[in-house]
């Protein structure tokens, strides 16, 4: 049978990732920061990229942007904004995109802001730099009032335009970050674990000003982190990445409800919860040398469901209902979109 | 790229195949790497970052020229360095002074306006150059890793005090303290003047010294040794002092550079030991006799010389030093 | 009269002030105020100290450990006062009852029977030295052992309590090793005394949240099988929710909140509490937060430290009282208090 499920949903693809591949040169070998990714955005939807420490999340959005610095390179692969390459960009036109097409909320942002300039500066800088020529430039006051504007919609009081980064507290940086990001209005925003140094409530605070901007400027969103709780209250797509690899994919609803994988399943199983006291689940972590992946299934090692076929053939993402695949032989018979 | 020296000091699980070098692992997330398990080597202390090209050139260079100073006394004359011993203002060999005469193998470095032989010179010379540069960066350092740990770990008044003390010293111009100084003196020997030299050297280390306790006081495995019972003397020996032995190492080299320069100077204005050969009481006396304008170019060039590669050697071993002691600066391939 | 056991550690209204210099005002930073705590030998316990920054738990952290002095108030240990109060504070200090100050063994076996784990896991270890040094000092300045084989057989059983092997760890240098390798590592540093208490200061919050279970596991271990009480001072509510047996929660240097953690998450009765609670991103899609909450700009809310409660800025049933003294502690339940006058 012959049956190939197509997309359902009519928006167009904001971003198409194709076998997008990040290496790092060593001395020992390449580590295999991001091995061969694929994935789609679709217009106004925001997707979460989970994994522990190392799973080249991080690596990924760089790659997309094309921040990739030796000792790293991209290997390979196509990176569709839509509908353009922009791997094959020169590096003055990519300068042009970012920023105004695709902003970075890097890790760590908050701290990386510069000490010696007023908040009103640097969000001007951000302007100024990666305004797009001709035009589009806006003069002093349209300028003022755009960063006024800005803050406003991160909920940030108008007297922070004159304070210094040292005079603001952690979640109140990361909001003038946020306000950074969205400054040229792009189409794309890749957040990088941004909540995860602040407090509970902070932390509600901040995900909840990036849902806000989210509604107002239907902005696409990749939100980067470890934290799944955070991830079921701010996303719509989950993308579980383990050692370079996405081993599934789906809406988040399916992820929480019907983990398919056996990593995504032992994510889930680990988080703490709030309701009900019972016996913690204890994993280890990364277990294989990142610079000598074993062959066949990159999670064999710590896979409760591990046979021989996994060890030595490495597994195709399945679909098994519409918008969720997984990458694992248990799901081969599963798969809904099977070709002859 | 360079492969990882094995030396006898390798146990049994550093047989193992893929080394990790320091840097690799930080660039792939060392927070949550577990390179316990498979293919991993624990580092050896002697591995590859000691054997860095400019560290090992610069100390060849250094200690070619310390074994002249052993060897040289064995194998040449050396009483040939004091007045009188040899014919007069010859050129070195192969080349021909103004008189028309021609150097001989008996003098291959030639002889200046005394009698003076320049190989001779040479060999008791340049390690005395050496010397002087050691002892008193040597006598300077400790002043400084003293004074510098005191004042960093203890704080207080007495880290004011100190301070004040290193502010003055590196504000006063020091060339000029020691030619008073040593103008006023009769005779001065080389360990004398390597003191004075040292009393100059210590300020730069001991504050940079200071810095780094001071922060690294802060550290966790400092609290932890607290924690552990350690006594004040083992945090800072134990704990603190091993981190600094990269930037203590570079300094040191540095204050070699910096004493020898001073003392060449000192001896070129003609304040240094009189009694004892030097390079730069070489270049006084060559100086004083209008060697050049005699086409006496060995007398100044060969001292010359010598102490260019003394200073090149200095600065090779430093930069080597500097490299080891920041990663960032090695090669991304090495 | 049969003598009173004394608890293994008390805090009597230990209160501890900073005086901030900004710019040319001095300004009081009530960092931890009137706290009390009892440990008790047996049953072990984990005691979970919650609170976001600026709450108080590390300067808590600090004062049990010695790293600072109280400015009133008292740590005892063992019935003896090992906390110092400086003398320019004694003017401001209380009078305070009659329990004798420390000898010094008394105060080598505090700092014996009360060890620390710290949040990071890297900064804690020389990077000059492999693994084994960290034993080796324990070992060495506690005197734990003369002998090298029986030192080696310790360390090797005190690892293998974690999970670990000697032969795996021992000869590797810090940056080798993973996070959670390295904060097990600590743990088994800290057991190897066999201490009485284990202060946590935050020792998984820079873990991958999906690796957390392995530390907090030894935790537990330690506390069943080793009888070791746990003083584990965290911003996760839900890993102190499902390892601690009794919870303290801290608003800005005083308890909000403060009993079993089952009665204090599962029904909380302080605002703080409440909104702190329902902040925690549920890992299921289908409930979401509800509303938006504002948060005041933040200078505000250190400001009104002086008098009445904390919460008052934020708090959605303040009344006047709340504005004029600081809420004690009441009774909610059985083990169960709050610091607010609307419960």
């Amino acid at each position: 049978m012959n049956t190939k499920v197509s997309q359902p949903s009519p928006t167009t693809n904001l971003l198409e990732v194709k076998d997008l591949r990040v290496y790092y040169e060593t001395p020992g070998g390449d580590i295999l920061a991001v091995d061969s990714i694929d994935f789609e955005l679709k217009e106004g939807e925001t997707l979460g990229l989970v994994g522990e420490s190392g799973c080249g999340k991080s690596t990924a959005a760089m790659g997309i942007l094309q921040l990739v610095q030796p000792p790293g390179r991209i290997v390979s692969g196509e990176v569709r904004l839509q509908g353009k390459d922009l791997l094959t960009l020169s590096e003055g036109k990519m300068r042009q995109l970012r920023w105004s097409k695709l902003a970075l909320i890097p890790q760590g942002a908050m701290n990386s802001l510069n000490p010696t300039m007023r908040i009103y500066r640097q969000i001007q800088d951000v302007i100024l730099t990666h305004q797009t020529t001709g035009s589009d430039k806006l003069s002093a006051d349209q300028i003022k009032n755009r960063i006024l504007e800005l803050l406003r919609m991160v909920g940030l009081p108008e007297r922070i335009y004159q304070m210094y980064p040292h005079e603001l507290s952690g979640g109140m940086k990361q909001r003038v970050c946020i306000a950074m990001a969205i400054a040229l209005n792009p189409s794309l925003i890749i957040a990088d674990e941004s909540t995860s140094a602040l407090d509970v409530v902070v932390q509600r605070v901040v995900a909840q000003t990036i849902l806000r901007v989210k509604q107002m400027l239907g902005v696409s969103m990749i939100i980067i982190g470890h934290d799944m709780g955070l991830m079921a209250q701010i996303v719509d797509r989950i993308a579980v990445m383990y050692a370079g690899k996405i081993v599934e994919i789906a809406a988040v609803r399916d992820i929480f409800n019907n983990p398919s994988h056996p990593y995504t399943q032992l994510l889930i199983e680990s988080i703490p919860s709030l309701k009900e006291q019972k016996p913690l689940k204890v994993t280890e972590g990364l277990t294989h040398d990142p610079r000598h992946p074993p062959p066949g299934c990159i999670f064999q090692l710590r896979c409760p469901i591990v046979t021989d076929q996994c060890r030595s053939i490495a597994p195709k993402a399945h679909l098994i209902r519409v918008e969720q695949s997984v990458a694992c032989h248990a799901y081969e018979n599963t798969d809904v979109a099977r070709t002859v | 790229m360079t492969k990882p020296t094995r030396t006898s000091r390798t146990r049994d699980e550093d047989k193992l195949d893929t080394t990790t070098s320091p840097e690799s692992a930080q660039l792939y997330d060392p927070d949550n790497q577990d390179l316990s398990q498979g293919r991993t080597s624990s580092l050896n202390r002697w591995d590859t970052p000691w054997f860095n090209w400019k560290l090992i050139s610069g100390t060849a260079i250094v200690g070619i020229i310390v074994l002249i100073g052993i060897f040289g006394r064995f194998l040449w004359d050396t009483e040939l360095v004091y007045v009188g011993k040899c014919p007069l203002n010859l050129p070195p060999v192969g080349f021909e002074n103004s008189r028309g005469q021609t150097g001989t193998w008996s003098h291959p470095f030639g002889t200046e306006n005394s009698g003076r032989d320049m190989l001779a010179l040479t060999i008791i010379g340049a390690p005395n150059s050496l010397l002087v540069g050691f002892a008193a960066a040597t006598i300077g350092i400790g002043i400084g890793i003293l004074l510098g740990f005191i004042s960093g770990f203890i704080g207080g008044l007495t880290d004011d005090l100190i301070r004040l003390l290193a502010g003055i010293t590196i504000t006063v111009p020091s060339l000029l303290v020691l030619i008073i100084i040593q103008s006023l003196v009769e005779q001065i020997g080389l360990f004398t003047m390597a003191t004075l030299l040292a009393v100059f050297a210590w300020p730069g280390p001991a504050l940079v010294i200071r810095g780094q306790v001071m922060s690294m006081r802060e550290s966790g495995y400092v609290q932890m040794a607290r924690l552990s019972g350690a006594s004040p003397l083992r945090i800072m020996f134990g704990e603190i002092m091993p981190n600094l032995l990269p930037y203590l190492a570079a300094s040191f080299i540095g204050s070699v550079s910096g004493s020898i320069l001073a003392a060449v100077g000192l001896e070129t204005l003609g304040l240094g030991p009189q009694r004892v050969p030097t390079l730069g009481g070489t270049l006084y006396f060559a100086l004083e006799a209008a060697a050049l304008l005699r086409n006496m170019w060995w007398w100044l060039g060969i001292p010359i010389f010598i102490l260019s590669l003394i200073f090149m050697g200095l600065l090779l071993i430093n930069l080597g030093l500097d490299e080891i002691a920041n990663p960032r600066l090695r090669k991304a391939t090495e | 009269m049969p003598t009173k056991i004394p608890m293994l550690l008390e805090l009597s209204n230990a209160t501890k002030i900073y005086q901030q210099r900004n710019g040319r005002t001095k300004q009081a930073v009530v960092a931890l105020q009137d706290f009390n705590l009892k440990i008790a030998h047996q049953p072990a316990k984990i005691i979970a100290i919650a609170g976001e920054s600026g709450s108080g738990k590390t300067t808590l952290a600090n004062l049990i450990l010695g790293f600072v002095q109280p400015t009133s108030g008292q740590v005892i240990y063992q019935g003896v006062q090992v906390s110092k109060i400086s003398k320019k504070d004694q003017g401001v200090a209380e009078e305070t009852e009659d329990i004798s100050i420390a000898n010094s063994k008394q105060m080598r076996d505090y700092r014996r029977n009360v060890q620390a784990i710290f949040q990071d896991p890297f900064g804690v270890y020389n990077p000059f030295y492999r693994i084994q040094h960290v034993f080796d000092l324990v070992i060495k300045n506690f005197g734990l052992s003369d002998n090298s084989d029986q030192a080696r057989q310790l360390v090797e059983s005190t690892l293998n309590a974690v999970g670990l092997r000697g032969h795996d760890v021992l000869r590797k240098y810090p940056h080798q090793l993973s996070g959670g390798q390295r904060q097990r590592i600590m743990m088994a540093r800290a057991y190897l005394v066999r201490p009485k208490l284990i202060v946590a200061d935050e020792p998984v919050s820079m873990i991958d949240a999906s690796l957390r279970a392995s530390i907090l596991d030894v935790m537990l271990r330690l506390k069943e099988e080793a009888g070791i009480s746990f003083l584990y001072i965290t911003h996760d509510l839900s890993t102190a929710y499902q390892i601690g047996d009794q919870i303290y929660i801290l608003y800005q240097g005083s308890v909000a909140e403060k009993g079993k953690v089952t009665k204090v998450i599962e029904r909380p009765h302080h605002p703080y509490v409440k909104l702190l609670v329902d902040s925690v991103p549920l890992p299921d899609p289908a409930i979401r937060w509800k509303g938006e909450i504002d948060l005041p700009a933040e200078e505000e809310m250190r400001g009104s430290a002086t008098s009445g409660c904390r919460f008052y800025p934020r708090c959605p049933v303040r009344i006047d009282r709340c504005l004029e003294n600081q809420p004690d502690l009441y009774d909610v339940s059985d083990d169960h208090q709050a610091a607010c006058y609307q419960i």
